[in-house]
């Protein structure tokens, strides 16, 4: 188990990187709890990646440090810092059993027999491989062998952390959800630090306590799913959280509300920054009120459409030249001529330069 | 940062070898290196004499030539009935490749896509040719393309490789073209386009590195083989390897002139290596294997 | 793949067809009507059922040129399929001025007339003008490929693992490229030694091209004759005459038609048997690989 620490770190693959961009990983301190599970959320090409490659030691960063339990493993190997790694397709080893390929790590660390033996089986008890052990590991389908790959990390009792990369890319998807739910089981039981990277929203909200969401090389915003969802710290995460993500509308700031397209929408008690930049107003289809013009606070809009999801609806209305969309009950009504939406307070995000201000 | 700081006890292991090996040379690199040396040199000395005189060569050896000669390469060039040794060659190693080619690319199509009567059986009987000793078709051949006319022609050494020739390029065609995903035949069908404009605009563009693979393995074979070909020609279509082993049975042995037609055959195989280097390494690894 | 049944397909095989008709059926044909035939002059030919055969089976010196034959196969695969695999692990990989440089020397051996092998050696081994004869010479060797069958057999083995193990080693290489990153990556986070990645990781995911390599080697071996018959011409006496060797000699060299067809028909399915065996034994060893 190790505390995981990032100083300043930063990759670039150029050799002298100028921009930002020419930085897979941009520049980035923080500090990661024993035991927890963390996800490293985004779309292609984020950097998520590389930062587990740097967490695993497969990758060197060019600058910054990694620390483990405060000690610099930057240059470490993966073996040196007791990491164990679970890749997008299933690693094992054909010719083994699967008894074999568990004990395989311990064997090569001169582990003697008697622990190998209770190691490997209390191992395979947990991920439910008991009554595969005496099989080549070759012909077990690919979720089983993934829990194997698994397996080789768990065996290790002082592993350090677990690391996923997008483990359960190539498993049918009628057996991902059983898989996840041994993953969370395992976090659960051993308490290991498990860094789960993956581009699937659902996958990153159900595993992890912490989820990082990651864009364009940052790191912009580090928290619960409850607060990724309903705080996000940058419009990349109300985008890419939630479905439909949330609801943005470019605009400009008056006293204590925000002008979209004229329209005002009322902002009060908010401190408004007073230095210039882009500014957007969102807010998530979730919080979205849909209620009768007239109602106090109501901005009158048009109803577009209303798509009905079976457990809720989802209406579609233009505000200006902004299209928004709003989750409503099943029950809920919509009206028809003289629709207005509000926009809750607490629930209404204000973002200059895509960054949340308030 | 200092690696001392990381064999603390612990969650962290200490590490078994911290050195890095990567800057001493492997043993592995020194196995590969003695190989190479001990491939190039035969090759080397068989280059050195060609540069030598007969004098010299006889009189005792000297790891490069101290009175260098072009002499035995202008005979080569200058004399016909060497020269013509390797323009044969060439003649019928490109006309095998050709036919090879031609006739094996529908050959593989129809393998990669369709199930027909027999299809395993034949592809099965093609591969079996493979395994046919050329020493059982000496007599047979010499007798066939005497009876059919055509004894002593490039076509009789062309057609007679496709024996071995054939089979190999069906084999490796269709690997290729299996990688190929059959949706792209099916979108170009409702586009419009007819089998051959598909094949030959759409379809071969897709598979030229196998097209490449194959035509290199077929010139190989073909360009090596000698028992076949010296048993089917005499004179027209006799080829380089049949001109030096004429030469051997002579007394007085022309032994630079010998070296130098050998470094000559070794050429051509050497600058179609150097052109398709890029996909031998790229075909190795998309194709059959 | 899908594959569609059609039956039309069969007129995309015909020029495949009729070309090794041409080159194969049509031959074989004729060799096996000499096979059973005698013939005593142009249209006249009797028919003597199987009495080549018997004559085949029985000859002594067919028995010696097997054993030499097999024995010589044998070395071939057990020097150059352990061999190969070594030099194909030492090869760098990625695409750079090295490894092409590297897969060009390789290659180049592949790529000479085989007359030429026999020549370039015969060239190199003797004591005279070359320069491995004049090596051992010069340190007391008294090495004599043609009147020497020790040094003989020696010679012409060294000279097959000098031609062909470029092959196995291009072939295992091409294995080797295909592993995944990630393989070696895990078993660096197992811990493993690089006998134990070598031994668990590349020698399972070679075992394809190294069936393709034991296949080939065997068959071309099996068939050798351009190469020994110019260095040594299968002597000295019979001890380097292989099986082709002894064919060739029977059916040009004595005009013994009917025997040398009966041998040739023997010959092939020698070959293929013994090619079906080994492909069995290699394919049921190890688990049934996926495709």
């Amino acid at each position: 188990m190790a505390t995981i620490q990032f100083d300043n770190l930063g990759h670039s693959y150029h050799p002298h990187p100028s921009r930002p961009e020419d930085y897979a990983l941009r520049r980035l301190s923080q500090e990661w709890e024993d035991g927890k599970a963390y996800a490293l959320l985004g779309p292609s090409g984020c950097g998520k990646s590389t930062l587990l490659n740097i967490i695993s030691g497969l990758l060197v960063p060019s600058e910054g440090r990694v620390l483990f339990d405060g000690l610099d493993v930057t240059r470490c190997t993966p073996e040196e810092r007791n990491i164990a790694q679970v890749f997008q397709f299933p690693v094992i080893y054909d010719t083994m059993t699967v008894y074999e390929n568990l004990a395989f790590p311990l064997r090569n660390r001169k582990v003697p027999a008697a622990d190998v033996d209770r190691r490997v089986r209390q191992v395979a008890e947990a991920l439910d491989l008991t009554a595969d052990l005496k099989k080549r590991a070759q012909r077990l389908t690919p979720d089983a062998k993934q829990k194997i790959s698994m397996g080789r990390g768990l065996v290790r009792s002082d592993v350090a952390a677990i690391l996923f990369d997008e483990p359960l890319t190539v498993i049918d998807p009628h057996t991902k959800w059983i898989l996840r739910r041994k993953l969370r089981q395992i976090h659960e039981e051993y308490r290991l630090t498990m860094i789960y990277v993956t581009h699937d929203q659902v996958e990153a909200l159900t595993f992890a306590d912490k989820v990082a969401v990651m864009y364009e090389g940052a790191m912009v915003q580090l928290g619960t799913p409850q607060e990724l969802f309903e705080n996000p710290q940058h419009t990349f995460v109300g985008y890419f959280i939630g479905s439909p993500g949330i609801n943005l509308m470019p605009c400009t700031l008056g006293n204590d509300h925000a002008l979209v397209d004229g329209i005002p929408i009322p902002l009060p008690d908010r401190a408004v920054p007073a230095v210039g930049g882009k500014f957007e107003l969102g807010i998530r289809p979730e919080f979205l009120e849909l209620t009768r013009s007239g109602n106090a606070g109501a901005i009158p809009v048009q109803v577009t459409g209303v798509d009905d999801l079976g457990t809720s609806k989802l209406a579609t209305v233009r505000l200006g030249s902004h299209t928004l969309k709003a989750r409503l009950s099943e029950e809920q009504e919509i009206p028809a001529l003289d629709a207005a939406i509000r926009f809750p307070t607490r629930w209404t995000k204000l973002y200059r330069d895509s960054h949340l201000v308030g | 940062m200092s690696k001392a700081a990381v064999l603390a006890p612990g969650s962290l292991s200490a590490p078994a070898n911290i050195r890095r090996s990567s800057a001493r040379v492997s043993n592995r690199t020194i196995v590969l290196v003695c190989y190479i040396v001990f491939l190039m040199l035969p090759i080397y000395w068989m280059v050195n004499m060609s540069f030598k005189t007969n004098e010299e060569i006889l009189s005792g050896l000297t790891l490069y030539p101290h009175n260098p000669t072009l002499r035995n390469y202008a005979v080569i060039f200058t004399d016909p009935s060497w020269y013509s040794g390797y323009i044969n060659s060439i003649y019928y190693v490109t006309l095998n490749t050709i036919i090879s080619l031609t006739v094996a690319l529908p050959a593989a199509y129809a393998f990669s896509r369709y199930r027909f009567i027999g299809d395993k059986h034949v592809f099965f009987w093609l591969l079996t040719n493979k395994m046919a000793p050329p020493a059982v078709f000496l007599l047979p051949f010499f007798q066939l393309y005497q009876t059919v006319g055509l004894f002593d022609t490039h076509i009789a050494v062309a057609l007679a490789h496709c024996l071995f020739n054939v089979p190999l390029a069906v084999w490796i065609l269709e690997g290729f073209m299996s990688g190929v995903p059959r949706e792209i035949d099916e979108m170009a069908y409702i586009d419009g386009y007819s089998f051959p404009r598909f094949f030959g605009t759409v379809f071969l563009p897709m598979i030229r590195a196998g097209v490449g693979v194959t035509a290199f393995f077929c010139f190989m074979f073909s360009w090596v083989e000698l028992l076949l070909a010296r048993t089917l020609t005499s004179v027209d279509a006799k080829p380089i390897a049949a001109t030096m082993t004429r030469t051997v049975s002579a007394s007085g042995m022309d032994w630079g002139l010998l070296a130098a037609a050998g470094v000559l055959t070794i050429l051509p195989g050497a600058l179609v290596i150097w052109f398709v280097r890029n996909y031998i390494a790229k075909g190795f690894a998309l194709g059959r294997v | 793949m899908d594959k569609v049944q059609d039956n039309r397909a069969w007129f995309l095989i015909i020029p495949v067809f009729l070309i090794v008709a041409f080159s194969a059926v049509i031959p074989l044909m004729t060799v096996v009507n000499y096979s059973v035939q005698e013939i005593f002059g142009p249209g006249q030919t009797f028919f003597v059922g199987t009495e080549w055969f018997s004559a085949v089976l029985a000859d002594e010196r067919l028995h010696d040129a097997l054993v030499r034959q097999i024995v010589y196969s044998l070395a071939v695969l057990a020097i150059e399929i352990p061999l190969g695999i070594l030099i194909a692990l030492g090869m760098p990989g990625g695409r750079s001025a090295k490894t092409s440089l590297t897969l060009v020397l390789l290659a180049l051996p592949l790529l000479i007339p085989f007359n030429v092998v026999g020549t370039i050696w015969q060239i190199f081994g003797r004591g005279d003008i070359g320069l491995l004869g004049a090596t051992f010479r010069a340190i007391g060797i008294d090495y004599n490929y043609t009147n020497n069958s020790v040094h003989a057999w020696l010679t012409v083995l060294v000279m097959d693992v000098w031609h062909w193990t470029s092959l196995v080693a291009l072939l295992c290489y091409a294995g080797l490229q295909s592993i995944p990153p990630a393989f070696y990556q895990a078993a660096k986070i197992d811990g493993a030694s690089k006998w134990a990645v070598f031994r668990y990781i590349q020698l399972p995911k070679m075992r394809g091209v190294l069936i393709i390599a034991v296949l080939l080697r065997f068959m071309d071996s099996f068939m050798i004759y351009t190469e020994p018959f110019v260095l040594t011409g299968g002597g000295p006496g019979n001890s380097t005459t292989f099986l082709s060797q002894y064919l060739t000699q029977m059916a040009v060299g004595q005009f013994d038609i009917g025997k040398a067809a009966a041998f040739s028909i023997v010959y092939f399915l020698i070959v293929l048997l013994f090619s079906f065996i080994f492909y069995t034994i290699i394919t049921r060893t190890g688990e049934g690989e996926k495709k």
